[in-house]
C-alpha cells in the first residue's frame, strides 16, 4: 500500500461512518424537527400573539407582550402565578424529604440483609402505580395520610404554630406524607447503584483506623453519593414539575380553552413556568455545589 | 460464674457489628417503613371489598365483615373495562415498543459512530428532557389538528415513533451508555467477516443489549400507562383510557347508571382504582427484577 492510500482510507471510512451514523439518527432528527423544535418555536410565537383556532383553521395575530402583561395583571394570571409560587414552596419542602428518605432507605437496603429483593420490590412498587388519577383517589379518601398524624393532632399544632402562608405547605406535607415518600422509588435505586460502587475495603480500612459507623457515613458514604444527590434532585424537581396533578400545569391546560384567555395566553404562562422551573433547578443545583464546596473545605 | 471470654461473646452477639440488636433495628425499620409505604394500598384493598353497612359502621376499620365483590362488578361496568383496556393498551404498548426501538437506534448511532454534530445532538436531547412538554404542547395540538390525527391513538403513537415520546431523552441516554460499554472487538470481527453496520447493529448490538431493551420497554410501558396530562389533551373527551375514566369516575358512573345525582362511595372508587392498577401490578409481579435491576445493569449511573 502506498503512502497516499494509507492516509486516504481512514478519511474515507470516517466519512462513511458519519453517514451511517446520521442515517440511524434520521428518525430522531425528523421527530425532533417536527414534534419538538417546530412546536417550541411556534409556542414562542403564540405567546406573542392572539391565536384563534376554529373550523376555518388557525389565525395568529401578533400582539407583542400583551399575553405576558395579562399573565401579571389578570385574575387568571394571578391564579397561575399563585400556583407557581405554591410549586416553588412544594419543591422547597418535598425535595429534601424525598432525597433524605431515599438515601436512608438506600443505605438500609445496601446492608447485608435477607429478603433484599423483596424489600427493594416494595420500595419501588409506587413508581409502577403512581399515576395522577390513582394518587388523586387515594388523597381524596384520606388513604395517603398516616392515621397517627391526625390522631396526634399534628395538623392542629402546625396550624396554631405557623403563619398561614407557611402552615399550608407544612400541613400539606404531613397530609400527603405517604404520597411524598412514594415519589422516591427511582431515587432509591439510583442511590443503591451509587452505594454499590463504593469498595467495601474502604470501610474496613476506616474501621481499623478507629472510625465508627457515623464517621464512615459522613466521610465515605456521603462524598461518594454527592454526584448522585445532584442527579436525584434534578430528577425529583422535574418529576414534580410535570406531574399531572400539579396545579401550575393544570392552569396551562385549562386556560387553553377558557373564553377570556386562549392559546396565546396559555403559551405565555407555559414559558413563564419554564423560566420559573429553570430558576428553581439552577438555585437547587447551585446550592448543592456551594454546600459541597463548603463541606470539602472543612 | 461467667468468665470474661464468654461475656465478651454474649456482648458481641447482641451489640457487635452484626449483632442481634442492630439486626432488630434494621429489620424493624425496613418493615415499618415498608408497611407505611403499602398502607394506602392495603387500605384501598380492604375498603374495596366492603359493602355499604361496613363502610358506615365505625367498628369496621380494617377487616370487612364479609367479602363483598359487587363493587368490582360496578367498577367493571362503569369503566367498560374490556374495551377501555384494549384502547389503553393501544396507546401504551404500541408507543412503548416504537419508542424503545427508535431510542435504541439513536443511542447506538451516538455511541458507535463519531457523527458530526454529536455534541449538538446531545445538547438537544438534554434540552428535550429539561423542557417540560407543557411548553410546546399547544402547537403540537394545533399541528395534530391540522394532520387530522387529534382524538386518535396516532397523536400518541407518532411522536413515540420518532423518538419524541414520553421521557425519550432518558431512554436515548440509557441506550447510549449501554452501547458505549459494549466491547468494540465484536463489531470489528463482524466487520472483517463482511457485515455492514446495520447488520452489526441487528446481529450483535441488539442481542447483547437485550436486558437494556427489556428494562427500557417496561419503564416506557409503565410511564405511558400512568400518563394522563398529555393524553387527555390529545385524545379528547370521547376516547378515554382507563386512567382518564378513573379521573372522571363520577361522571362516568352517572353515565353508566343513568342516574344523575347518586354519588359513588369510596368502596366503588377504590375497586375501580384497583382494576386500573391491576395490569401494571401483574407486569410488575412477573418482571419485578427487570425494573429494579434495570437501573443498575443499564449503567444509567455510569460516569
Amino acid at each position: 500500500m502506498n503512502e497516499s492510500g494509507r492516509i486516504r482510507r481512514p478519511l474515507k471510512r470516517e466519512k462513511r461512518m458519519n453517514l451511517v451514523g446520521w442515517s440511524m439518527l434520521l428518525p430522531w432528527a425528523f421527530g425532533f424537527l417536527v414534534f419538538t423544535l417546530y412546536p417550541i418555536l411556534s409556542s414562542f410565537r403564540y405567546s406573542l400573539s392572539e391565536v384563534i383556532l376554529d373550523g376555518a383553521g388557525i389565525r395568529v395575530t401578533f400582539v407583542g407582550l400583551e399575553n405576558y402583561r395579562a399573565a401579571f395583571s389578570s385574575a387568571a394570571g394571578f391564579a397561575f402565578l399563585q400556583s407557581v409560587l405554591d410549586f416553588a414552596l412544594e419543591v422547597l419542602f418535598k425535595v429534601p424529604i424525598i432525597t433524605v428518605f431515599a438515601i436512608i432507605i438506600a443505605v438500609l437496603l445496601n446492608q447485608k440483609i435477607k429478603l433484599r429483593g423483596f424489600f427493594r420490590a416494595i420500595y419501588f412498587l409506587p413508581v409502577i402505580i403512581a399515576s395522577g388519577p390513582v394518587i388523586n383517589q387515594l388523597a381524596s379518601q384520606g388513604a395517603a395520610t398516616i392515621p397517627l398524624v391526625e390522631q396526634m393532632g399534628i395538623l392542629d399544632f402546625i396550624n396554631r404554630t405557623f403563619a398561614p402562608a407557611l402552615a399550608r405547605p407544612i400541613a400539606g406535607v404531613f397530609d400527603e406524607l405517604i404520597v411524598i415518600l412514594w415519589f422516591s422509588g427511582v431515587q432509591i435505586l439510583l442511590f443503591i447503584a451509587a452505594l454499590q460502587k463504593i469498595d467495601r475495603s474502604v470501610y474496613e480500612a476506616a474501621m481499623i483506623d478507629g472510625a465508627g459507623p457515623w464517621e464512615s457515613f459522613w466521610k465515605i458514604t456521603m462524598p461518594a453519593l454527592a454526584m448522585m444527590v445532584r442527579v436525584s434532585v434534578v430528577f425529583t424537581i422535574i418529576n414534580l414539575a410535570t406531574f399531572s396533578e400539579n396545579p401550575a400545569i393544570q392552569h396551562i391546560r385549562s386556560n387553553m380553552f377558557a373564553l377570556e384567555t386562549g392559546f396565546g395566553f396559555s403559551s405565555a404562562i407555559a414559558w413563564i413556568y419554564f423560566v420559573a422551573l429553570a430558576l428553581i433547578l439552577g438555585i437547587a443545583v447551585g446550592a448543592l455545589s456551594a454546600f459541597g464546596r463548603k463541606k470539602a473545605r472543612t | 460464674m461467667m468468665d470474661l471470654n464468654r461475656r465478651m461473646k454474649i456482648r458481641r452477639f447482641f451489640l457487635g457489628k452484626d449483632g442481634i440488636v442492630g439486626k432488630i433495628v434494621l429489620y424493624g425499620l425496613l418493615l415499618t417503613i415498608g408497611f407505611v409505604y403499602l398502607f394506602p394500598l392495603i387500605k384501598m384493598f380492604t375498603t374495596s371489598i366492603m359493602d355499604l353497612s361496613d363502610l358506615v359502621n365505625p367498628v369496621v376499620e380494617w377487616i370487612p365483615t364479609k367479602l363483598y365483590l359487587e363493587n368490582y362488578r360496578t367498577g367493571l361496568i362503569v369503566l367498560k373495562y374490556g374495551s377501555t383496556l384494549l384502547f389503553s393498551l393501544a396507546v401504551t404498548l404500541v408507543p412503548a415498543l416504537l419508542q424503545t426501538a427508535v431510542t435504541s437506534l439513536t443511542g447506538y448511532a451516538l455511541a458507535k459512530f463519531k457523527v458530526r454534530g454529536r455534541r449538538i445532538v446531545f445538547a438537544l436531547i438534554l434540552l428535550t428532557y429539561l423542557l417540560p412538554q407543557q411548553v410546546y404542547m399547544i402547537p403540537k395540538f394545533v399541528l395534530f389538528d391540522q394532520f387530522g390525527i387529534l382524538k386518535t391513538a396516532w397523536s400518541i403513537i407518532f411522536p413515540a415513533t420518532f423518538g419524541q415520546g414520553l421521557s425519550s431523552a432518558i431512554f436515548i441516554l440509557i441506550f447510549y451508555q449501554f452501547f458505549r460499554i459494549q466491547p468494540p472487538a465484536l463489531d470489528e470481527s463482524a466487520e472483517i467477516d463482511g457485515a455492514n453496520p446495520y447488520q452489526i447493529f441487528f446481529r450483535i448490538g441488539v442481542p447483547l443489549a437485550a436486558p437494556a431493551y427489556l428494562s427500557a420497554f417496561l419503564f416506557s410501558f409503565v410511564w405511558y400507562w400512568n400518563e394522563t396530562y398529555i393524553s387527555s389533551l390529545f385524545l379528547g373527551t370521547d376516547l378515554y383510557t382507563l386512567q382518564l375514566k378513573l379521573f372522571n369516575f363520577q361522571s362516568q358512573f352517572n353515565l353508566a347508571t343513568g342516574i344523575a345525582q347518586t354519588a359513588t362511595n369510596e368502596a366503588i372508587r377504590y375497586a375501580a382504582t384497583i382494576l386500573i392498577i391491576l395490569p401494571v401490578l401483574v407486569v410488575y409481579a412477573v418482571m419485578q427484577k427487570w425494573f429494579v435491576e434495570g437501573i443498575d445493569k443499564t449503567g444509567v449511573t455510569g460516569e
